[in-house]
């Protein structure tokens, strides 16, 4: 039997296990039993990853699954990725979900979650593995369910994770409706419904159908990546979430957005005209900036990761939209060098966002706290929990020896060398593309040194923070396997090389990236480029060892004594006096004042003897998404009003609804006989 | 793997690392001689240092391993850099990896860490260096980094041995428009970087105009001595790249020992003349206000799209 079809009927297996498992009514056997059973889903699903990346193909047709159609599946070189980082993740997250839970079985640890967690795992490896159009709508909308059931666990606590989950559900679905129709459509020209027959019948579709598809597509796989403008459900969803699943989400089911947009773009549609990848690379530098922009903002530290994930989609789809600009431009080898740039983004991504996740869910577990500017001091009582955020901090700035640097590298060198493809567009776009892709990584750079330094270190500024304690040892094995992940995929990124080749093939790419055993290279036609991580770090840690034995050369007592904060000779100083999250971004805050619009209130109450006297100052600053405010709001606002009036036709009384249904049934009557 | 490009590397990293103290010192003295001071000597620096080296090492309360690790961190990215830039010869084993993105990518890890650092400490004057340094680096970073692209197009690769060895042979390329855009879009930002005026002032003894200065206030001893190495080495290094990328003369592009010694002899004047008239021209600055740099920014990216544009336009036929 085929290993890929094994390992995934073992995953489905598992997950069927997992949520009978999470019915169990003793609590304690059912958090471990159904986290097993999980992680075991995981597992399995990583397993069928890695087979379909060394090469192996797998499909399934079981006629009597779904009514008319039946389920297709099918797994190839492109879902390969995908299915691995999932499973891989799926079973990170499921072994520190075992220790996340809380005693009380309430909240995130109520049954319902443990239900639906395995089924919402096992929606993340089939989507991928979909191959027609009924089966790749129905996982999708499943997976969708499910993880707005997991949104929805904290919804009896608070009041923001209700909103969130209308916001989440209303997006979603608008996004499903978008899918259906686009897929709807090219099914219908396409004469069939399989992946197959579209690939078949795409080439026969006129070109305005096509742009149609892929409009409607893209619209609803940019929505579910968190691509701004339509990302306003992630920075609210993600957060509420509990915290393995905001990292499941985060870091596998976005990323099914991108997958969406390859598999329908690149696979099935086979290309396309240019002002289609510009308008992607639009959306993606976008989402780059002020995904990181929102971050820098935000003192939520949940939200800040919500908001860097809007910005890595961003890069992503910038990669992918210059594939596309590369392919219909015929240069095949920058086409794949893009692309194989943009899903190595998606495999880091989901390593360090999963790793930041889940240690921001240990210290929310630690400390009640989701508040950077509450926070403090938690590496002298977390230390392996900051240590581990600093792994993934330093996966997601983008700079060496972490594995977010790899994968921004290759970008911005398939941009560079895209260069040599000619035209005016491309002499214009890329280098702004280039540009953006270097400010967003900037902007990362501060915002993780703000989560991280104000977050993690100096001394606690509230009594929550200083009683935090060190998370279970679950949950820290959870984040280890995620760190080593990280490390793995920043020292040897080139063990990745075959597998991206692969899946850069079927898209339709020949000539392969070049990503070898020690480093990475881009080679193309003359032109080279050459990066090898793992000699980066042996140079940094001689040099570090060298610089740090300095001091000893000269001076043969290296014994450190501990002294008093010096603070500009004003005295130890309190932890009220410490920069906070709100401060730092300050300076940032006033430099993008125009973009960012913060609302600002003071207000000062005088004593009631003189006007002249101050009791209180009170001073608020909100900083809000501003395109909610100009694109949602005014939408919103005209339905209720739309709303609003149509009461006015329902009245209350009988008679008129009864002459509402003749008038209808008239109406349909004469449409029909007239034969419109 | 050649004898002299081997020397090339090592020679590089000790230049940098022995010359960086004289080259601050250099520029104090000409700052000192312009104002009409009599000032402290070239060597004064390297006293400095050695004075601080032989100081106890101090840990303050409440201060955790990322303030003990910056400064050896900061002195190994540039220690790293100095190794990988072609200074002196475009010949050496480390060659093929010198990438340009690594080496701006490297500086940025030294910020980072000292920001942290800066965070670590608790105090106030600490997390307001650690923010307005961020701040400035990441309006920095998008305006090196097209600088940066604007000079690998004529060579058609980031390997920065290549961009060298293209200019030493193809001098017109130095002279062109792009080229001139993109050394004036790097020079800014290398300012930027290094906290010079008239971003931010080296010399200050008011906390709150401080950037880098207030990052550092906790450390003292060698911790310090270290950072000064550091922020010292990443000067050089900065003036160094400069001079290597757009005055290349000199620079060894063989393995031969005649001309790794002219190559050393080139880049020390090169790097001190251009040094010279920095601080010749800092005599002439005031400091930007903090919130007037990011113009200052934005001009210098401008110049460095322009040079992207122009150098498209202008190779295009």
């Amino acid at each position: 039997m085929n290993p890929v079809g094994s390992a995934l009927g073992a995953a489905a297996g598992l997950a069927g296990c997992g949520a009978l498992a999470g019915l169990l009514p003793r609590h304690r056997a059912r958090t471990v039993l159904a986290g097993v059973c999980t992680a075991g889903t995981g597992a399995a699903g990583a397993a069928a990853g890695i087979a379909a990346c060394a090469g192996d193909r797998w499909s399934l047709v079981l006629p009597g699954v779904l009514p008319l159609s039946g389920l297709h599946l099918a797994v190839d070189g492109l879902s390969g990725p995908f299915l691995t980082t999932a499973g891989i993740v799926i079973a990170a997250v499921a072994l520190y979900g075992t220790g996340y839970v809380r005693p009380a079985g309430t909240g995130e640890s109520a049954r319902g979650v443990q239900t639906v967690l395995p089924l919402f795992a096992l929606t993340l490896l089939l989507v991928p593995a979909a191959a027609s159009v009924s089966a790749f709508l129905m996982l999708w909308e499943l997976m969708a369910l499910a993880s707005l059931v997991l949104v929805l666990a904290g919804h009896r606590e608070r009041s923001a994770v209700r909103e969130a989950g209308v916001w989440y559900a209303v997006m979603t679905h608008l996004g499903l409706v978008l899918l259906l129709a686009g897929l709807a459509r090219f099914a219908a020209g396409a004469g069939g419904q399989t992946f197959t027959d579209l690939r078949a019948g795409a080439a026969g579709l006129p070109g305005g159908v096509r742009s149609a598809v892929f409009v409607l597509t893209t619209v609803a796989f940019a929505s579910k990546a968190g691509a701004v403008p339509l990302h306003v459900w992630l920075p609210r969803a993600h957060p509420e979430a509990p915290s393995h699943v905001s990292a499941l989400m985060s870091a596998a089911m976005v990323h099914l957005g991108l997958y969406g947009i390859v598999r329908v773009g690149f696979d099935l549609l086979g290309g396309g005209p240019r002002w289609w990848w510009l308008a992607l690379m639009g959306a993606g530098g976008l989402s780059a900036v002020y995904g990181m922009l929102q971050a820098a903002m935000a003192s939520d530290l949940k939200r800040l990761l919500a908001c860097s994930t809007s910005e890595n989609t961003g890069l992503m789809l910038i990669g992918v939209g210059a594939a596309g600009l590369f392919a219909d431009a015929h240069h095949e080898e920058l086409a794949a060098l893009a692309l194989a740039a943009a899903l190595l983004h998606m495999v880091n991504h989901s390593a360090f966002k999963a790793l930041l996740f889940c240690a921001a869910g240990s210290v929310l577990r630690a400390t009640g706290l989701r508040d950077l500017d509450r926070m403090g001091g938690l590496r002298a009582r977390m230390p392996l929990t900051a240590g581990l955020f600093a792994v993934g901090a330093l996966g997601a700035v983008a700079l060496p020896p972490g594995n977010g640097f790899v994968s921004e590298w290759l970008l911005l060198q398939s941009l560079i060398h895209g260069l040599a493809v000619p035209g005016e567009v491309t002499s214009i776009v890329l280098p702004l593309a280039f540009a953006v892709i270097a400010l967003s990584a900037g902007l990362a750079a501060a915002v993780f040194v703000k989560a991280l330094g104000v977050g993690f270190f100096a001394r606690p500024r509230s009594d929550r923070a200083a009683g935090a304690e060190e998370s279970p040892p679950a949950m820290l094995a959870g984040m280890v396997l995620l760190a080593v992940c990280c490390a793995a995929l920043a020292l040897v990124p080139g063990l990745l090389g075959p597998a991206l080749d692969r899946a850069v093939a079927v898209a339709g790419f020949r000539h392969g990236a070049s990503l070898s055993g020690t480093g990475i290279q881009a080679q193309l036609d003359g032109v080279s480029a050459r990066l090898s991580p793992l000699w980066v770090v042996a140079a940094l840690t001689a040099a570090t060892a060298a610089a740090a034995g300095l001091p000893r050369l000269v001076r043969r007592r290296p014994r450190r004594t501990r002294a008093r904060l010096w603070d500009c000779g004003g005295g130890a100083p309190t932890p009220r006096m410490a920069y906070t999250a709100t401060s730092f971004a300050e300076p940032l805050q006033r430099v993008f004042d125009d973009v960012v619009a913060p609302e600002q209130d003071v207000d000062v109450t005088p004593v009631r003897e003189s006007a002249y006297l101050v009791e209180r100052v009170r001073y608020r600053q909100r900083v809000p998404d501003r395109l909610e405010h100009r694109l949602y709001r005014p939408v919103l606002a005209g339905l209720s009003h739309v709303g609003a009036a149509a009461r006015r036709l329902a009245n209350g009384s009988a008679h008129l609804y009864v002459g509402y249904g003749f008038c209808g049934l008239v109406t349909v009557l004469l449409a029909l006989a007239v034969g419109w | 793997m050649s004898g002299p490009g081997i020397a090339a590397v090592a020679a590089q990293v000790a230049v940098v690392t022995a010359g960086a103290p004289l080259l601050a010192g250099l520029m104090r003295q000409v700052r000192a001689r312009l104002e009409g001071r009599a000032g402290a000597g070239i060597a004064q620096p390297w006293r400095d240092l050695r004075k601080l080296l032989r100081k106890e090492p101090i840990t303050p309360v409440g201060t955790g391993p990322a303030f003990r690790a910056a400064p050896a961190l900061l002195v190994a990215t540039t220690a790293v850099t100095a190794a990988l830039v072609p200074f002196l010869s475009t010949d050496t084993p480390v060659g093929r990896n010198a990438d340009v993105i690594l080496v701006v990518a490297l500086l940025a890890l030294g910020t980072v860490a000292l920001a942290l650092a800066g965070l670590d400490s608790g105090t106030a004057f600490g997390g307001m260096g650690a923010s307005r340094e961020m701040t400035i680096a990441a309006l920095v970073e998008p305006t090196i980094l097209l600088a940066v692209f604007a000079l690998s197009i004529p060579a058609r690769s980031t390997n920065l041995p290549a961009i060298v060895a293209g200019a030493v042979e193809q001098p017109a390329r130095l002279a062109s428009p792009a080229g001139l855009l993109a050394t004036a879009a790097l020079a800014v930002a290398v300012l930027a970087e290094t906290g010079r005026l008239p971003v931010d002032n080296p010399a200050t003894h008011l906390e709150l105009t401080m950037v880098h200065e207030a990052m550092v206030l906790e450390y003292a001893g060698p911790d310090l001595a270290l950072v000064e190495l550091g922020a010292q080495m990443r000067l050089t290094v900065l003036l160094g790249l400069l001079t290597s990328v757009f005055a290349p003369w000199g620079i060894a592009t063989g393995p031969s020992w005649a001309a790794l010694a002219v190559a050393l002899a080139v880049f020390v004047a090169k790097t001190a003349l251009l040094g010279a008239a920095l601080a010749a021209g800092e005599v002439f600055w005031a400091k930007l206000r903090l919130f007037r740099v990011p113009e200052l920014l934005a001009g210098s990216f401008l110049l460095a799209l322009l040079a992207v544009t122009a150098s498209y336009f202008l190779s295009g036929e």
